[in-house]
């Protein structure tokens, strides 16, 4: 498997962390540096193909979206709404304070 | 109650028990469940059983009469929603989480009068080729329990090949259907994009993925086909069959053309399956097929491809967990550190590890050269395929280089693993249909041939499929599960 050489160093690592919002400690930074240049290394080797002027396909579907009729119907109640949450209130989601 | 012998017992076969009386719904859930208290604590293939729930929901099928499938048991993989049943998606992050509805496809299932046994482990969140990646520990492969079922419908596969359930549902992002399918000697169908609904499948890369049947064979596939295929409301991706799923009939294959891409076979596969593979070649021309050469050259750029645009939709998609809503919650004194808490402590490695490639891929300066140029190449493997349909009725690959590994042996080698696709990622990424049927043991272990089709010819994969299935004439019965003990 051919592979182009990518930089990826620990800042950049915990740069796209935070963009991610995943906490990673020093041991799994140095890991998936290590892990992520080899893996993008393999996928840079579509990067050089000529092929600027092929439409992208983001979406293997011919047709156009399945459609309903626009009417209401049931949803949920607000007591199944809260059913899972790590912390809920009578109505609504408790979190933490947004600035620190 | 009287014993039943369920193993190797088709759905098909049981389900024509149920209506001439031969047995109850009960009678069979309880002969599956006795063997999954029996055999699932080597195997791990079960992540939730709950029997009284089981057999409850057999005698409403008694009651009712075990009218068409009614009454058949069936297992589920983790990533599908069961209302009132916990689903994991094989994640902590999702432990404990209790779903407020069926997805599409259970409520179709439970619609036909099929039972289910329980949910099955899987890779978390699909994320992998061995279901060594749930958080709940691996899966066992029955036919030998050293080496992996595959994945990332790992559990699905196993439960099925060792007599645990008559058959499963699984799903295919990448291979997550095909792949185990064929480490675990069964039948598994990769159906056609938006075919069948994906409504409460928890979504890794919507694009890519379809939920399809794992079965023992090719008959069983068709009919579970016909339970979970059709559009749906709840999915606007989901534009349902152009035609009935047809029971297949094994016949001969006089006047078939089938399309074989001897480029993608020259390196990276095992010589016993390329041998296999080449023995299924001259049983088609014996049937009465042709064999024409065909080239997909994209279609070895497709593992690349994949590995942007999958990642890319799985850290969008798993942006919603997030602490706030459902799931698990790591306290921390602010939003921000309380998320970044959560999902550090709740994902695992390879999660993380697609999180990161998919962020990577799509960031400012880099969108363009990588996510952009993958969706470039994934059009290219669309054209390769309809060039290629253009000339011949199907196209043959083996499922996998290689049959099931030893457990832990890729776990360092992120790459290795992803290989193990490469015959199976360019078929989700042109949206067509595959099916995966046995194609005789290796060494002791199954391997699989791929039958590869345009958009929405299930029907003819299916009766191609009944005849190699015929001629083959595989024994889906894990020698150590003959004797009874596992």
């Amino acid at each position: 498997m051919s592979a182009e050489r990518i930089e990826l160093g620990p800042d950049e690592v915990r740069h796209v962390a935070a963009l991610a919002r995943l906490g990673l400690d020093d041991a799994e930074v140095a890991q998936l540096a290590g892990e992520l240049q080899s893996i993008l290394g393999h996928v840079a080797t579509i990067s050089a193909l000529p092929i600027a002027d092929v439409p992208p396909t983001a979406h293997s579907l011919d047709v156009a979206g399945a459609l309903r009729e626009d009417v209401a119907k049931p949803g949920v109640t607000r007591e199944q709404a809260l059913a899972n949450a790590p912390d809920p209130t009578v109505d609504g989601f408790r979190v933490p304070p947004i600035g620190a | 109650m009287a014993a039943v012998d369920v193993i190797g017992l088709t759905a098909e076969r049981a389900a024509a028990m149920l209506r001439a009386g031969e047995c109850s719904s009960e009678e069979l859930a309880g002969a599956y469940l006795e063997r999954i208290e029996v055999f699932d604590p080597a195997l791990h293939a079960f992540l939730h059983v709950d029997p009284e729930h089981t057999l409850a929901a057999a005698r409403v099928q008694d009651q009712s009469g075990n009218v068409g499938l009614a009454g058949v048991p069936i297992a589920y993989k983790d990533l599908l929603s069961t209302k009132g049943v916990p689903t994991t998606a094989g994640s902590k992050i999702l432990e404990g989480f209790i779903p407020l509805e069926d997805a599409d496809v259970v409520a179709r299932g439970n619609a036909a009068g099929l039972v289910s046994l329980g949910k099955t482990n899987l890779d978390e969140f699909a994320m992998g080729s061995s279901t060594e990646h749930s958080a709940y520990g691996p899966t066992r492969n029955p036919w030998d329990q050293t080496r992996v079922p595959g994945g990332s419908s790992g559990g699905s596969a196993a439960v099925v090949a060792a007599g645990l359930a008559p058959w499963s549902l699984g799903t295919d992002t990448g291979g997550s259907i095909r792949q185990p399918a064929a480490f675990c000697g069964l039948v598994g169908l990769m159906p056609t994009y938006g075919t069948v609904s994906r409504f409460g499948v928890v979504a890794f890369a919507c694009s890519l993925e379809q939920v399809g049947p794992m079965t023992l064979t090719v008959r069983d596939c068709a009919l579970l086909q016909q339970v979970i295929a059709g559009g749906s409301e709840r999915d606007a991706t989901c534009v349902g069959l152009r035609e009935p799923i047809v029971l297949p009939e094994p016949g001969r294959l006089d006047g078939v053309r089938f399309g074989v891409p001897w480029a993608e076979l020259e390196d990276g596969v095992d010589p016993g399956i390329r041998e296999r593979f080449d023995a299924s070649l001259k049983l088609a021309t014996e049937l009465g097929a042709e064999l024409v050469d065909v080239e997909l050259p994209y279609a070895r750029h497709g593992l690349a491809a994949y590995y942007v645009i999958a990642p890319a939709e799985a850290s969008a998609n798993l942006s919603r967990f997030d602490g706030v809503r459902y799931g698990l919650r790591v306290d921390g004194p602010d939003l921000r550190s309380m998320v970044e808490a959560t999902r550090s402590a709740g994902f695992g490695p390879e999660v993380k590890r697609r999180i990161m490639i998919g962020t990577y891929a799509l960031s400012a300066g880099y969108h363009d050269a990588y996510y952009v140029q993958a969706q470039r190449v994934r059009t290219l493997i669309r054209r390769d395929f309809d060039a290629a349909f253009g000339g011949v009725d199907a196209i043959l690959l083996p499922t996998a280089p290689t049959t099931a590994f030893p457990i832990g042996s890729r776990m360092d080698d992120p790459l290795a693993m992803y290989a193990n696709d490469i015959f199976t990622l360019p078929v989700n990424l042109a949206g067509i249909p595959a099916l995966s049927i046995p194609n005789g043991l290796v060494e002791g272990l199954p391997s699989g041939l791929q039958i590869i089709g345009a958009a929405h010819t299930e029907n003819t994969l299916l009766r191609f499929g009944a005849a190699f299935e015929q001629a083959i004439g595989f024994d889906s019965v894990p020698p150590a599960l003959r004797g009874g003990a596992a």
